[in-house]
């Protein structure tokens, strides 16, 4: 472990400005490693839809390229400036995600989640809203952190997670993406407070939460979550129901074995699991790289997870600190959910593998997000 | 600037513990999927991504004594549609249409029909099969088959039946031999994506298809060839409704001939021919084409009559009953308990010895001796010579003898049988028992496969049939080959003599049932040479018209085969030194 400890109190500022080169390494190495991966997943499938088997991988490219400038942009940027814009960008996902319901709000594969005009220029408000969560809980968290034992400020810094969650749960129907945004608000007031039980009750009462509303779902409404664990518990059974998908996975992940059958290689990806390329595309890493090449991808995410937490734990100040804790919070439960769902640990439901998925928005956001924690790991002193 | 807590900083690394653990639970599901439950996923994904097509194996052929294939196979092609992969399924409809025949309304339907793949129609020549795949259409497949081919026609039909459309066997030789011929079909396991469209450069898992096994015949075409050319110019002699001819090895029963005429096309088994066509009732169809199959010699009895004789002699010789120079009187008729059965020569025969009354083919003489063995031994050489039995024959469908009960048999009864009447036998059956009477007492089973071999020639498996050594004696069988032979030379069989041959034999007319229906079989059981039987083959003529007596239509059909086929066998003449009479009989 780093034992690189920041005194920023220190009278003698004979620091050297540091930069976290191991996570940029990363950071490249997946998004590389995405391309790769969004080539051999998605070119048979692209080249009979689209006549052009490049099709999926220029579009992420093209998002990664203006990401990568995004990032650059915002790593050179002193972080301290978002503290400005926190205010902003949260009551901007509420408008956000609020614009879904105006005519500009579209439907794609059958949910309505995207703003924007015609699909080359779309964007999903939900993406938006983790970073938006991020900043503006960094901020208020940092501004309250005296009163942060205090149960009233912490009900409400409950309540402004809740708040992003619930529209997002409601309005564009996502649940995946609400509790997304619910565990990376819970993370950071994890962080932020001294306490222990708010956290056990509040985690409790989450649950017991979770649980009346999978209920209600199930028998008010019959909605399809209900069914997903149902699927969950038997996906052999009730393949019409979702089981398919599941057991599509299953079988890309089972077939590949210890070493795969090699980079390009993959049968389940021909139309098999569907739209591979997105929330499934761990499964087909599975199948052509085998269980040696899944695990080096899980170690690769453990690995960045654990830059940040070096970069959080070093950070100069508060804010900054949690501003990398929100970005560790979001990575790591979008990695641990999508690879719980892909080997159907959990119910099905879709959340993207970050930096490797297809996906616009999310790269661009996801960037951002790395701008800010290189622009927070640029701040960090160390003494001689 | 605030600095970061330490309890913070604590909080951050158990949340990136928790993470880090949660990281390894799930590469431990990982790894437990994708070791200890890989070869069961991987097997359900091969399932999926693979799919099965079959190579139909190359049906064995069926040859001759002398290697001449008479069973072949030809390269045909199956027609099919992948639905998934049709771009124009109106062009493909109308080409289709065009080239095979089948009616649009049919091949649309089947086009349009969302499956993986629809047979369009099989069995297409190769051409068609050709001009199709050169229209290159999307979604259209031609698989190239093998069908059964008879280069020879209608050569021996019943004997050898045909196939299905499946190549499997249906009647004849083609069935019986359907495991040695069948072959093991071959297996392409193609991987596919979801839409079901094959993989190229994906290896494809081949499991090659393994050729059947040829199966070698005793059959001789050219024998079989001439027996079928004697057989079918006296139906169109006599007008008859069949003629059957056998030519056997009478030491190890091979047959070399088998010809039923008419015969059918087995390029077109389910085409119905000659007299059968002329019925237009579609409904009957397959009655009629059981009927067109139908193997005379095997499938259906008959009342022998006086070729029957040779068994009753036999009896008679070996149980001693009777000698060859027993002295005998026929008034022309013998009167059994209170029938009066009658001789076909009503004057008479007069007096005469055991010879001149099998010359004679006299029925009351017959009678006598039939008495004079009795039941109990009677019956005991009617099984001794198979009588009571199936050959068999390795063709399916045998019949069986029809005859009374020993216990209900009477004088009348035992009268009657004893010259071929009040019970029938296939002509298999009969001649299997004169086979036995010529060739030293041993009771062969008559047979047409020999050996089963592969396609580089090695021999897989020999036949074996069933032998029952001496089961008469063989001073019995030297008596009755010289009284025989005398039926031809001096006696009712002389049209069966062969020019430089000594032959041996008998002639029967029986009446058909109901008698005085005016209706016949006229027959002749010949073998030559009469000393030392080499063939053995008989001549069943069902309902001649006009003439009708065997010795006068039967005997000349084996006459003139054997004019043939004696020096086709390298048979050597005799220098025949054979006494010669004028004795007019039946």
């Amino acid at each position: 472990m780093s034992r690189e400890k920041v005194r920023n109190k220190s009278a003698k500022k004979k620091a050297t400005s540091y930069f976290d080169y191991n996570l940029l390494f990363i950071i490249i190495f997946l998004i590389g490693f995405g391309f790769v991966m969004m080539y051999s997943t998605s070119s048979y499938n692209a080249q009979i839809k689209f006549g052009d088997s490049a099709y999926y991988l220029k579009k992420q490219m093209l998002a990664s390229g203006i990401g990568i400038v995004v990032m650059l942009f915002v790593t050179f940027m002193d972080y301290h400036i978002w503290r400005r814009f926190a205010p902003v960008a949260y009551i901007g996902s509420i408008i956000l995600i609020l614009l879904v319901l105006s005519p500009l709000g579209m439907t794609i594969n059958g949910a309505r989640r995207w703003i924007g005009i015609g699909t080359s220029l779309s964007f999903q408000p939900a993406e938006a809203a983790k970073l938006g969560l991020i900043v503006f809980l960094a901020y208020f968290i940092e501004r309250k952190s005296k009163s942060i034992r205090r149960v009233g400020t912490y009900i409400m810094l409950l309540m402004f997670t809740g708040i992003i969650a619930g529209m997002i749960y409601v309005i564009t129907d996502n649940l995946s993406s609400a509790i997304i945004v619910a565990g990376i608000g819970f993370v950071m007031l994890f962080v932020a407070s001294p306490k222990y039980s708010h956290f056990i009750v509040t985690g409790v009462i989450a649950i017991a939460g979770f649980v009346l509303l999978m209920l209600f779902e199930g028998i008010v409404k019959g909605s399809f979550r209900f069914d997903r664990i149902v699927v969950w518990l038997n996906p052999e059974k009730y393949p019409q129901e979702g089981g398919f998908q599941v057991l599509q996975a299953l079988y890309a992940i089972g077939s590949g074995g210890i070493l795969g059958k090699g980079l390009g290689n993959g049968i389940q990806k021909l139309g098999f699991v569907p739209e591979a390329q997105n929330d499934m595309i761990f499964t087909i890493i599975c199948e052509e790289l085998g269980l040696i090449g899944a695990i080096a991808v899980i170690g690769m995410f453990v690995f960045m997870i654990w830059r940040f937490m070096i970069i959080a734990n070093n950070a100069p100040d508060l804010f900054g600190s949690m501003l990398v804790v929100g970005v560790l919070a979001h990575i790591a439960i979008q990695v641990v959910l999508n690879i719980a769902v892909v080997t159907n640990t959990i119910p099905n439901t879709g959340v993207t593998l970050p930096f490797i998925s297809y996906g616009g928005t999310s790269v661009v956001f996801l960037m951002m997000e790395m701008g800010m924690v290189l622009s927070v790991s640029r701040r960090i002193r160390y003494e001689e | 600037m605030l600095n970061v807590k330490t309890f913070s900083r604590k909080k951050i690394v158990i949340f990136t513990v928790a993470i880090a653990l949660f990281s390894f639970a799930l590469s431990i599901r990982l790894a437990y999927i994708m070791i200890f439950q890989s070869e069961y996923y991987g097997k359900k994904a091969d399932d999926l991504h693979e799919r099965e097509r079959y190579v139909k194996a190359a049906r064995g052929e069926i040859t001759d004594r002398n290697g001449v294939v008479i069973a072949a196979n030809k390269t045909v092609c199956t027609v099919s549609v992948i639905h998934s992969q049709i771009k124009d399924a109106d062009r493909v409809t109308e080409v289709l249409t065009k080239e095979l025949g089948v009616p649009e309304e049919k091949v649309r339907k089947l086009v349009n029909k969302v499956s993986v793949r629809e047979k369009i129609k099989s069995n297409v020549p190769k051409e068609t099969g050709d001009i199709i795949r050169g229209y290159n259409l999307e979604g259209v497949k031609v698989d190239e088959d093998y069908k059964r081919y008879y280069p020879y026609n209608e050569m021996a039909s019943k004997v050898l039946g045909f196939t299905g459309a499946d190549n499997q066997g249906i009647v004849g030789l083609e069935v019986e031999y359907e495991k040695y011929l069948k072959g093991k079909d071959g297996l392409i396991l193609a991987v596919t994506d979801a839409r079901g469209i094959e993989l190229e450069n994906v290896a494809e898992k081949r499991v090659e298809s393994v050729q059947g096994l040829t199966l070698k015949t005793g059959l001789d075409v050219n024998i079989q060839m001439y027996a079928q050319q004697a057989a079918m110019k006296v139906l169109e002699a006599k007008s008859a409704n069949y003629v059957s001819i056998i030519v056997m090895n009478p030491q190890n029963g091979e047959i070399m001939a088998m010809a039923n005429v008419p015969e059918y096309n087995l390029n077109t088994p389910f085409e119905l021919e000659g007299v059968y066509s002329e019925s237009e009732n579609v409904e009957n169809k397959q009655d009629l084409l059981n009927k067109m199959w139908r193997n005379q010699c095997i499938n259906d009895t008959y009342e022998p009559g006086s070729t029957f004789k040779i068994v009753t002699a036999t009896a008679g010789l070996e149980t001693g009953a009777v000698s060859i120079d027993s002295n005998f009187s026929c008034p022309g008729f013998r009167i059994v308990e209170d029938r009066r059965i009658r001789c076909h020569k009503t004057t008479g025969h007069g007096a005469e010895t055991f010879l001149d009354a099998t010359k004679n083919s006299c029925n009351p003489v017959f009678i006598d001796v039939g008495l004079r063995v009795g039941v109990d031994d009677f019956y005991k050489y009617l099984g001794k010579l198979g009588i009571l039995s199936k050959t068999g024959v390795d063709l399916p469908g045998e019949a069986s003898t029809i005859i009374h009960k020993k216990e209900n048999v009477g004088l009348v009864e035992l009268a009657t049988m004893s010259f071929g009447q009040s019970f029938q036998i296939t002509p298999l059956q009969l001649l299997r028992a004169v086979s036995a009477v010529i060739n030293g007492g041993t009771l062969i089973t008559p047979h047409f496969g020999v050996e089963a071999v592969d396609k580089d020639g090695n021999t897989v498996k020999v036949f074996e049939y069933e032998k029952i050594d001496n089961a008469i004696e063989n001073d019995t069988c030297e008596k009755m080959k010289y009284m025989l032979e005398q039926v031809v030379a001096n006696g009712g069989g002389k049209n069966g003599i062969v020019e430089g041959y000594r032959v041996g034999g008998k002639t029967a007319t029986s009446q058909k049932l109901p008698r005085n229906s005016g209706r016949y079989i006229s027959s002749f059981i010949g073998f030559a040479p009469a000393d030392n039987p080499q063939i053995i083959a008989i001549c069943i003529i069902d309902e001649p018209e006009g003439v009708y007596y065997g010795g006068t239509i039967a005997a000349p059909v084996i006459r003139e085969l054997y004019e043939n086929v004696l020096p086709y066998l390298g048979i050597e003449k005799d220098n025949l030194n054979i006494e010669k009479d004028n004795t007019e009989s039946d």
